[in-house]
């Protein structure tokens, strides 16, 4: 194949991450080893431990100590698996979830968001308080286009004391806060290996001690007959490899966050009234979703691909629809104010140089749709 | 026949010699070196449509749908990525029902089929479906006419494998489907083990629904397919709701290595189909004729021609597969299917067949590959040969 290296900047990190080296090299060496892990030969032996020791990996890391980890193919397959597999009642979530969450939910009453996008507690406590039969909750750890951090701990003490049980999607936090299942109380949670650095499909669904569910695929009984099919041990092998790398450096949380800041602070200095969505609450530390005046989020992306920035206008699944943010709409903004945000993401291997030129395309492209001189412009520059 | 001195034969072998090819199988280099890009320098969601990266990984993740579709001369609009067989073969079957199961309640398939399938089956017995579980004849082949006895007015679908995980036998797919064409019925086969080693055509089969798993065919782990007509239209509902990828089908991000893994190990079995099952074939029968030359009681499971070319199920009265597995450490060979490896039943396939209780509890299966060499298989001869001579006398 011959066509030209790409060369655009990278700051589309919630829609998937580059690997890390270290988990490259983890995956290359779980490939040279051939068995099917639940063959009894050495070959199976081998892989089998390898599987063993993700899981402690995955249970350590993320503080679910006695958990069960169940190994699937990524987060939408988690949180369907969470959300078809509940043995009780109705599922009840929250206005501002993944697709895949949302669709796999039978109940449609959401639970409303407040403008900063933080779920309503009282709301939340009202609601559960009309439920005469047992519900499972889901509510997010941090959303995807805004990366507002959801009160989970507080979700969890109110739903538990209603008898409901919580399922938490906690992909695009991973690797971005620290997590503890024990702490924030959880009876399920969701993660994904390729928002972090980690391989694609490749994901997980926690389960905590005591909790019942049941299978959405059935076949050879592994993964605790919860997710049959031969496991994609290579990847998995990868997935512990990516949390391994996060907790061996907690510096890098805090690098990203620098970098955002500044990233953030430039824009803020090129126009003061600048809209950042949920920046007044707990955010993540490498999401921006930012509103440009007079320009279709559209647009915004291709302008900015061109000019070597690749962004994305909420989240990437949905990306080939046209329609406003159901997270933005959610939060009480008008359709014309959704559809004027991008989201820019950032992670482990972004570079001062890339917060540089994303900032100085950003402020180019700002001041052209303020002085409308916009259409017409084709100049790849 | 060509001789040598055993030390010298022994030290060119890497132990323990793979010989459980159908259990799964290692991933080609080839196949590696395509996915390899896909880890790191190409990071793009393949549905990030606004920018390059996402560009490029939905580009490769296209091509590969065409090698995919390619092996099965289908068209790639009818082709969807999974995260392997046993998802295709709930999806096709579950995904089936739930879309045509207000009109027709019957499902056929055989008892023999996979634990996947079997277990999908029940599911759908449980929640009101008619499901007939065939027996086959003690050649482990369906009998047609049985077959043909059981479709009716109701029947929904048939699902019958292509090619058998344990005894290694191929069912006579086209014949199947044509028959399920003229009585109106849906046809899914688990075509896993058959890829790669036999021609399939969706077309001139008459398949509706065929299961595709990466890591059987030397492709990575965690990726499969499943093929769904278009013409004329064969319609399923999803099981994974979500973004709506794969036509809706399927969501979930795609793995762009993963999908580039399979496109890659779809293309280099079927530039090998006209070669490496004739090769896979020499080795097998060497193997066994080197056996049973030896061991003249060996009781062999399933139909000897009408058999993949890399597979032998074999067993030795009075022997336990245990035994002879613990005697064989440095073969990985296996008892039953991997998914079943750890529990201590009989195979329920070979019990199926017909077979005693005790060639049930002996069966051990060979799955030869593209990476054996004849020096293994001499060598494996040789070993089995002695423990089983040595066993028996005991």
């Amino acid at each position: 194949m011959t066509r030209k290296v790409n060369t655009n900047r990278y700051l589309d990190y919630n829609a998937s991450a580059p690997m890390r080296p270290i988990v490259m090299r983890a995956m290359q060496e779980a490939m040279h080893l051939v068995g099917n892990p639940s063959s009894v030969h050495k070959h199976g032996r081998e892989v089998s431990k390898t599987l063993t020791e993700a899981r402690d990996i995955l249970m350590e890391t993320i503080g679910a100590k006695n958990s069960r980890v169940i190994f699937t193919s990524g987060g939408t397959e988690s949180n369907n698996l969470a959300l078809h597999g509940r043995s009780i009642g109705t599922t009840m979530v929250s206005d501002i979830e993944h697709d895949s969450v949302l669709f796999a939910a039978d109940d449609k009453n959401r639970i409303p968001v407040n403008s900063d996008g933080i779920v309503d507690l009282k709301r939340f406590e009202e609601m559960l308080s009309l439920r005469t039969s047992p519900t499972l909750i889901s509510v997010m750890l941090a959303n995807n286009e805004t990366g507002v951090i959801q009160p989970l701990h507080e979700i969890t003490s109110i739903a538990h004391h209603n008898g409901c049980l919580v399922h938490c999607d906690a992909v695009q936090a991973l690797g971005k806060m620290d997590i503890n299942m024990s702490h924030l109380g959880v009876d399920l949670l969701s993660l994904s290996a390729h928002k972090t650095g980690g391989p694609k499909g490749i994901g997980a669904l926690i389960i905590a001690d005591g909790v019942k569910l049941g299978p959405q695929l059935v076949g050879g009984g592994q993964e605790y007959t919860l997710r049959p099919g031969t496991e994609n041990f290579v990847s998995i092998s990868g997935f512990a490899a990516t949390l391994a790398d996060i907790q061996a450096q907690p510096e890098e949380i805090s690098r990203i966050s620098k970098m955002r800041s500044s990233l953030e602070n430039k824009l803020r200095q090129a126009f003061p009234d600048v809209e950042i969505f949920g920046c007044n609450g707990p955010r993540l530390i490498n999401t921006t979703c930012i509103r440009m005046r007079g320009l279709p989020a559209e647009t915004q992306v291709i302008a900015l691909d061109l000019a070597g920035i690749s962004v994305s206008a909420g989240s990437a699944c949905s990306s080939g629809k046209v329609t406003p943010s159901h997270v933005l709409k959610a939060m009480g903004l008008s359709s014309t104010i959704a559809n004027e945000a991008i989201r820019i993401s950032i992670g482990w291997a972004t570079t001062d140089e890339d917060i540089e030129s994303a900032t100085k395309a950003w402020i180019a492209l700002q001041e052209k749709a303020l002085l409308g001189d916009f259409l017409g412009e084709h100049q790849d520059t | 026949m060509i001789t040598y001195s055993e030390e010298a034969e022994t030290e060119k072998l890497s132990f323990p010699i793979y010989l459980d090819n159908q259990s799964t199988t290692a991933t080609d280099p080839q196949v590696l070196e395509t996915m390899l890009p896909f880890f790191n320098a190409k990071p793009g969601n393949p549905h990030s449509d606004g920018h390059q990266y996402g560009r490029e990984a939905m580009e490769a993740v296209e091509i590969a749908r065409v090698k995919v579709a390619a092996i099965i001369a289908a068209d790639p609009r009818e082709v969807i990525f999974t995260s392997g067989a046993t998802e295709s073969n709930n999806l096709a079957l579950k995904g089936a029902a739930s879309f045509y199961g207000k009109k027709r309640k019957r499902i056929i398939t055989a008892q023999t089929e996979h634990k996947c399938v079997i277990e999908t089956c029940k599911r759908l017995e449980a929640s009101g479906y008619e499901v007939i579980f065939l027996p086959v004849k003690e050649t482990g082949i369906l009998d047609f006419e049985t077959l043909n006895a059981s479709l009716n007015e109701d029947t929904l679908i048939v699902s019958i494998m292509a090619a058998h995980n344990e005894i290694g036998v191929l069912q006579e797919i086209a014949a199947i489907g044509e028959l399920c064409k003229t009585r109106g019925a849906l046809f899914h086969t688990d075509a896993a083990q058959a890829i790669g080693k036999i021609r399939l055509n969706v077309q001139s089969m008459n398949i509706d629904l065929l299961s595709i798993s990466g890591h059987k065919i030397y492709g990575p782990k965690g990726i499969g397919a499943l093929y769904i007509r278009r013409r004329p239209r064969v319609r399923i509902n999803p099981l994974i709701d979500g973004g709506g990828q794969e036509r809706g089908l399927r969501s979930g991000t795609l793995s762009t290595p993963l999908c580039v893994g399979l496109g890659e190990a779809c293309d280099i079995a079927n530039q090998n189909l006209d070669h490496e099952p004739a090769r896979m074939l020499e080795l097998r029968q060497r193997l066994y004729k080197g056996i049973t030359s030896a061991i003249p009681t060996t009781l062999l499971h399933g139909h000897m021609q009408q058999r993949l070319p890399g597979n032998l199920n074999i067993s030795f009265p009075g022997i336990s597969s245990d035994q002879i597995m613990s005697a064989i450490p440095e073969i990985a060979f296996s008892s039953g299917s991997a998914c079943t490896s750890n529990s201590i039943e009989p195979s329920y396939v070979i019990k199926a067949l017909g077979a005693p209780d005790d060639a049930a509890q002996g069966a051990i299966r060979f799955g030869l590959g593209r990476f054996t060499t004849a020096d293994e298989i001499d060598y494996s001869v040789k070993r089995i040969t002695s423990v089983i001579t040595s066993l028996s006398a005991k």
